[in-house]
């Protein structure tokens, strides 16, 4: 996993409530066998037309969002299917944090496990990246994950919570497989106990 | 200091390793895994040289991309879709796990489905899958959520977990169900009171006496949707009716083991003194046969209401509602009984159940779908399948026109070929109403079977009670 330390760069602005996760990455790309190469058909049936063609006033289509780095969203994105495919469909497009003022739970896990910083928000603070984000390319946002702000193109400072232990692995690049495998006495132990107590597990 | 929650104590018995920085290490009892959410998993595994560490606790069964037409005993015509499952093949195979039900044996059928039947999932346990409903395992008492992809190789490698904690909720129906009320309005009615991120950050726990009252099918259609409201689980304490659903079956415990299992599940149930984060009370009695008109689980109304405004709305879902009637094709004010069908699709996870299968037959039965409408009947497994044939239930669902299909996922997620057109409606037992959800421009409405039954019947959104 990339590690993610400090990003600055054209935040996309996406201010619909309850983006799903079957809006980012349709089902017809969950055939793949790969993780990679999603980029394309993020948002797919909101970007495309059915026969391919791009749709003009999608927001990633217009010119001064085709390379933005960060999504600032409206309430509850990435709510439905528990489809990784929708992280790596944005990581694959080259995004690598989204704000919003809440996350469904999975997908939020799921960020994290991809290189992607999730940001949650008061809908005031939100707002005002959201601002930020519809001056298209001419306002770029930082993200400084060490000091947990973000700077506006105006210079205003915003903080933000994230949890220490999801941090310390996103800053890393560290592999959580890894890190768990080091605790294998401890799970080992648990079995134990846990084969005793409840056999018919 | 107060008492424990259900989450609480499931949780406490699974914890391998208490960081001090706030995340913990959760051991998994059960590991369900399909096809389509697995080959990166496993070929992480192939990369990092690792085993599964327990394959006696995985259980492996395709269901998102099967045909449901007789002729899949031929072979996948789609491609991807076949490599899907012969990938799945493959890695049960190379990695041990040998609780696998591939697509032709007559145990194969949607893995929430599967779980619970083959007597997998038991009260207290951690049940995790890929797949986000996998909350329906909760109606036992167990504590059962979906994971991501790197989660899937996490469990495989590790057979733990690592999670945060989520805060306590309590969802309480009181008193009873009037008649035509199913579990399904039961669930889509929470939905629609507390809004698709309601329960975000929290585990369920569903409780009062109409949920008491209702049958594990209708406990495992309410816990399905939890993720709908944005839980991380749903729960529904183990009591007489579970004990005897699980007892005698395949993998169910036996003999001594069965009395010392018994006697921990009787402990599994909140203390009267736990703290709630969050409580919804609904009165049993107050919730109407529902069925949803846009686009997201929570835009849910009874049968009697009309098309909302969407300027009736606040904040972002203004915006939202209004290209949920676009997409959706509906007039603000229009009677939701005049809103013409074009397709049912009975199945799914939520509905796919043999108990399913008899409510919508009573309905069914003598009565002809209206002409112009498509219906498609989708079993939950096979088994639920030959047990609908054996009761007669299947002959009243052909004999009213509708396709008796294979087991499998099916038009609830479209990826196998069974798909609606653009601008075609579904009155649907499924759990997602999402734009494309059951193919592009397709249009759902998300309702119980009975009222899809009655859907069908009428060939537009109808309330069952009148059928009754
Ligand atoms: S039936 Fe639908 S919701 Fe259930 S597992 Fe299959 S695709 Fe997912």
């Amino acid at each position: 996993m990339e590690k993610f330390t400090r990003l600055t760069g054209i935040a996309a602005p996406m201010p619909l409530v309850n983006i799903d996760t079957d809006m980012i990455i349709p089902k017809q790309f969950l055939k793949t066998i790969k993780r990679t190469g999603l980029g394309k058909n993020l948002f797919d049936e909101m970007r495309y037309t059915p026969d391919g063609a791009e749709i003009a006033d999608f927001v990633l289509n217009r010119p001064q969002y085709r390379h933005a780095g960060i999504l600032v969203a409206g309430d509850n994105f990435g709510c439905g299917s528990s489809r990784e495919h929708a992280p790596w469909a944005l990581l694959d497009f080259g995004i690598r944090c989204v704000i919003s003022t809440s996350f469904a739970d999975i997908f939020y896990n799921n960020c994290f496990k991809n290189g992607i910083l999730p940001i949650v928000l008061p809908e005031d603070q939100r707002d005002l990246c959201m601002k930020d984000a519809e001056k298209g390319s001419n306002a770029r946002l930082s993200v400084d994950l060490e000091s947990q702000t973000i700077t506006l193109s105006d210079g205003t400072e915003i903080g933000f919570e994230v949890d220490p232990f999801r941090k310390h692995c996103l800053m890393n690049g560290l592999d959580d497989i890894g890190l768990t495998m080091a605790k294998e006495a401890a799970i080992t132990a648990y079995e134990k106990v846990a084969a005793t107590a409840r056999p018919w597990v | 200091m107060s008492g424990k929650t259900l989450y609480d104590k499931i949780w406490d018995a699974h914890l391998v390793h208490d960081d001090p920085e706030g995340s913990s290490l959760i051991y998994i009892d059960r590991h369900l895994i399909h096809e389509v959410t697995s080959p990166q998993a496993f070929e992480g595994l192939r990369m990092a040289g690792r085993s599964v560490r327990a394959p006696d606790k995985t259980i492996a069964v395709p269901d998102h991309n099967v045909p449901t037409t007789p002729d899949r005993a031929e072979g996948i015509e789609n491609e991807e879709s076949r490599i899907q499952v012969e990938v799945l093949d493959q890695n049960a195979r190379d990695f041990g796990i040998t609780n696998y039900y591939p697509m032709n044996d007559v145990r194969q059928g949607i893995v929430h489905i599967v779980g619970p039947e083959q007597g997998w999932t038991l009260p207290g346990m951690t049940v995790v899958c890929g797949d986000s409903h996998t909350a329906t395992h909760g109606a036992f008492g167990a504590l059962a959520h979906g994971i991501g992809t790197s989660e899937v190789e996490h469990v495989l490698a590790t057979q733990t977990l690592i999670q945060q904690k989520s805060k306590n909720m309590k969802v309480e129906i009181t008193g009873n169900l009037t008649p035509g009320v199913s579990a399904k309005d039961i669930t889509l009615s929470v939905i629609g009171h507390t809004g698709t991120a309601g329960g975000n950050g929290h585990v369920i726990e569903y409780m009062g006496e109409a949920i008491r009252s209702l049958t594990m099918e209708g406990r495992m259609t309410v816990c399905n949707m939890a993720i709908e409201g944005g839980a991380r689980a749903g729960l529904i304490a183990p009591d007489e009716k579970t004990f005897a659903y699980v007892k005698g079956r395949k993998h169910a415990p036996k003999g001594a083991d069965w009395d010392a299992a018994l006697a921990w599940w009787q402990t599994l149930k909140s203390d009267d003194d736990a703290h709630w984060d969050k409580v919804v009370t609904i009165r049993g009695e107050d919730i109407a046969p529902v069925v949803t008109w846009g686009t997201s689980p929570e835009d849910v109304l009874p049968i009697t209401g009309v098309v909302p405004d969407p300027e009736s709305f606040e904040g972002g879902k203004v915006e939202a509602a209004r290209r949920s009637l676009a997409y959706m094709g509906l007039e603000p004010g229009t009677k939701l009984t005049d809103i013409r069908i074009d397709t049912v699709f009975f199945g799914s996870c939520t509905n796919g159940r043999i108990e399913d299968m008899r409510a919508a037959a009573a309905v069914v039965k003598g009565r002809k779908l209206a002409p112009w409408v498509r219906g498609m009947v989708v079993p939950g497994s096979g088994l639920v399948r030959k047990q609908a044939e054996e009761e007669g239930l299947a002959q009243v669902f052909i004999d009213a026109g509708f396709e008796w299909r294979l087991a499998g996922c099916s038009m609830c997620l479209g990826m196998n070929p069974d798909q609606l057109a653009p601008g075609e409606r579904c009155a649907s037992t499924s759990n997602r109403n999402f734009e494309g959800r059951q193919g592009r421009g397709g249009r759902t409405h998300l309702m119980s079977p009975v009222m899809a039954m009655a859907a069908g019947i009428t060939g537009h959104l109808a309330d069952v009670r009148e059928l009754m």
